[in-house]
């Protein structure tokens, strides 16, 4: 086992290119900087490859999951953390995904950002965040995993904020990072609770010990450890994959440049919540009132987000709410007990996501930084291979037959309706619901920007298609977003579902389903598969006949329903709202009790007090040097006999003592 | 014999001329005078001990303090003589240069 033993390899790499190119590269030409960049997130998907191979090869059979120690990180009493790895299914999964997927966007990159400045920069930021994720994933327990969250968190910022001098790059990364802030407030309280209960961090241990100690479930409105503790850790999760009500940072982190947005803010660190919650799910099973709120909370922000997309005119803002909800999707499929389902989203959504970002950022790129669609159009015949692959990834996350979100969101959409109860069916019908406004909001987005009349001045704009740089990758995505779902071929298709065996070792098997045969819980799956495809057409349509049939009929809808699209327009003003009710009472805070009174009075006026004071004492003092020797001599006396009275004091005491009386 | 505290008292006595002495007087040789005082004053405690404990280690002080005093006579004296040659005046408060 080469590389298993040698697990470290693999984030080591990417950290290797992001160090070298981050501290030699300003001077290198752009070959230079591309080759280092590319063959270290290269090699380290082959060698992930490799990885996955051996572990499929010699450990999978065993039942075992692969865990190695490499060194001792803290230690302190009975807390260790280590810088341990480990490899499971479920690990499989997403170090493919990041490393696979990555390093396609690390050749599109080289082609999207020729031409920009810092090109060194961008690699060595994008590298680091390959090795941050890697941790992420790789980490074997919560301490470490908590390195890589933090890592990309950084990543994320400094990259959102690339292009610094634009001062709304710079306000979006700050805001990126002071929102996942709060987020991590709570995933260290969780670890910390975890801590106090378990009395360790580690997976392995921890889940162990979950599992046989046989705990008690927590049901409904109990709020014990295990509920806290998920809530906690769903906090952060929330903050990260931005789920209400802490989303507002996804949408502002479009500022950075395209291939970010399609590796960080779509495929990867994003679903990182996604991930940590699948990755716990022992204990959020432990907890009924757990799984429902991260059902619940995932269910609305994939409506909420869904409603804003509708009326975005940015080709990203579109898209960046399209991801917020499909997290939303993955935490709905968690929250009712599916994580296979929702890791398996998280897989085809990385690749249809990533695809429509770098195929939106391959639009920018030939409208010469157009990002505004009602200044597109028409564009399907000037850049073909574009607008084919944008057309593979939108059929995908609308859920057209046998393309990969197709498996996915059914999978999702079918966990939810059997979950059973009234719950279940509800949430079935804001996904149904979510499924139509996804379907209308891509195909809105495809029809504006590469159907109909053209609507910007071709003398200004040299529309042009991008270089094979970049149109490879979108190759690449195309095959996978309609590939990718067949791992799942779901069984009334014929295929075993070896998507859901392979995680089954991770999270138990899906058992049947309760009070259905199997042969009638295939007929269910099939007619909640035949409505979900229904759902999804009359997206089509409606959005076909809007943008494609009567063009002047969006502008009359949204006249007539005016407070409607306002509101979506500007988002439900929940940034206004965020900032009259938290960011400006906290400013006014910081203003006047913090820097006014505590900052300046308090603290510099003691420092500054003990400064005059000591001035000023040293200006009444100073007049007894006079220079006159006698008054020097007389202190020499007073001192000498205050000496001998301080040293005498106890002998004469009573004798003082003796004359009072 | 004479007792120890009959020493003690006019040790006491002598010291206290020559403190008394060091801080009033305004001439330099007085002063350096009431130095001497004060170290015999103490050289005095010193034998007195020395005689009512028995012991030597006193008067072997009292030796030292004669070195000393000698040594310090001798610089003394020279920095009085060469304040007098600069100033043309033996008083104290002439001596001003430590001023602020």
């Amino acid at each position: 086992m080469l590389i298993l033993d040698h697990l470290w390899i693999i984030p080591l790499l990417p950290l290797l290119g992001a160090a070298v190119n981050g501290l030699f590269g300003l001077k290198w030409p752009n070959k230079a900087v591309n080759t280092v960049a590319l063959s270290s997130t290269g090699i380290s998907f082959v060698c992930a490859l490799e990885a996955v191979r051996e572990f499929l090869t010699y450990v999978a059979p065993t039942g075992q999951i692969f865990r190695k120690e490499f060194f001792d990180w803290m230690v302190a009493g009975n807390f260790r953390a280590g810088f341990d790895l480990q490899m499971d299914q479920l690990t499989v999964v997403m170090v493919l995904v990041v490393t696979g997927v990555g390093f396609l966007i690390h050749i599109y990159s080289t082609g999207y950002m020729a031409h920009e400045g810092g090109y060194y920069r961008f690699f060595a930021y994008l590298n680091l965040f390959m090795f941050f994720m890697l941790i992420l994933v790789l980490a074997a327990n919560y301490v470490l995993l908590f390195v890589g969250w933090e890592g990309v968190g950084l990543s994320s910022y400094l990259l959102i904020g690339f292009y610094f001098l634009r001062k709304s790059a710079a306000d979006a990364g700050k805001k990126a990072f002071i929102v996942n802030r709060i987020g991590d407030f709570g995933f260290m309280l969780g670890m910390f609770l975890l801590f106090r209960t378990f009395k360790t961090l580690d997976f392995n241990t921890l889940f162990t010990a979950v599992h046989d100690a046989n705990l008690p479930h927590e049901g409904w409105g109990v709020f014990g450890t295990f509920t806290v503790a998920c809530l906690l850790l769903f906090m952060g999760a929330c903050g990260k994959s931005a789920q209400l009500p802490l989303y507002v940072w996804l949408p502002d982190a479009m500022e950075g440049p395209t291939p970010v947005s399609a590796l960080i803010h779509a495929a990867t660190m994003v679903t990182a919540g996604v991930y940590v919650v699948a990755r716990s799910h022992l204990l959020f099973e432990h907890s009924e009132t757990a799984l429902v709120v991260v059902a619940t909370v995932g269910c609305a922000t994939a409506l909420f987000a869904a409603t804003i997309g509708l009326v975005q005119t940015d080709i990203k803002k579109v898209l960046a709410y399209s991801t917020v909800s499909q997290l939303g999707y993955m935490f709905l499929a968690c929250g009712v007990g599916a994580f296979g389902a929702g890791i398996f989203h998280l897989m085809t959504h990385a690749f249809f996501k990533a695809l429509l970002f770098l195929a939106a950022g391959s639009v920018i790129h030939a409208m010469g930084g157009e990002q505004d669609m009602r200044r597109m159009g028409g564009l399907s015949k000037k850049i073909k291979v574009t607008y084919w692959t944008m057309l593979i990834a939108t059929l995908a996350i609308a859920g057209a037959p046998l393309f990969a979100g197709f498996f996915s969101k059914d999978a999702i959409l079918f966990s939810a309706f059997t979950v059973g109860g009234n719950g279940g069916h509800v949430l079935y019908a804001v996904g149904l619901l979510t499924a139509l406004l996804t379907s209308f909001y891509m195909f809105r987005l495809i029809f504006l920007t590469f159907h109909g009349k053209q609507r910007y001045d071709e003398h200004h704009v040299h529309v042009h298609e991008s270089p094979w740089t970049m149109l490879g990758p979108l190759v690449i995505l195309a095959v996978l977003s309609i590939f990718g779902g067949w791992f799942a071929l779901p069984s009334f298709f014929g295929g075993a579902d070896s998507f859901a065996n392979f995680l089954a070792p991770v999270f138990a098997a899906r058992g049947e389903v309760e009070g259905l045969s199997e042969a009638a819980a295939h007929t269910l799956e099939l007619a909640l598969a035949g409505v979900a495809v229904l759902t999804a057409t009359v997206g089509f349509f409606v959005a076909f006949w809007l943008y494609l049939r009567q063009p002047g009929k969006p502008e009359q809808l949204a006249k007539s329903l005016r407070g409607i699209y306002t509101t979506l327009y500007n988002k439900y003003y929940v940034d206004e709202l965020y900032a009259a009710a938290l960011v400006r009472p906290l400013v006014w805070l910081s203003d006047n009790v913090l820097w006014k009174i505590i900052d300046v009075e308090a603290i510099d006026g003691t420092v500054n007090g003990i400064a005059h004071g000591a001035t000023a004492v040293g200006d009444t003092v100073r007049h007894t040097q006079s220079g006159n020797t006698r008054s020097y001599a007389v202190w020499v006396v007073v001192g000498a006999l205050a000496i001998i009275i301080i040293i005498f004091w106890p002998a004469l005491h009573p004798v003082l003592g003796t004359v009072t009386k | 014999m004479v007792p120890t505290q009959y020493y003690l008292i006019l040790s006491a006595i002598l010291f206290g001329l020559g403190a008394v002495a060091f801080v009033v007087k305004r001439n330099i040789i007085t002063i350096f005078m009431s130095i001497e005082l004060m170290l015999n004053a103490v050289n005095l405690a010193f034998v007195a001990f020395s005689q009512a404990k028995g012991k030597l280690d006193g008067q072997v002080f009292v030796l030292f303090v004669i070195v000393v005093a000698a040594a310090e006579a001798a610089v003394g004296l020279g920095i009085i003589i060469l304040t007098a040659r600069n100033r043309r005046s033996l008083n104290i408060e002439r001596v001003d240069l430590l001023k602020l």
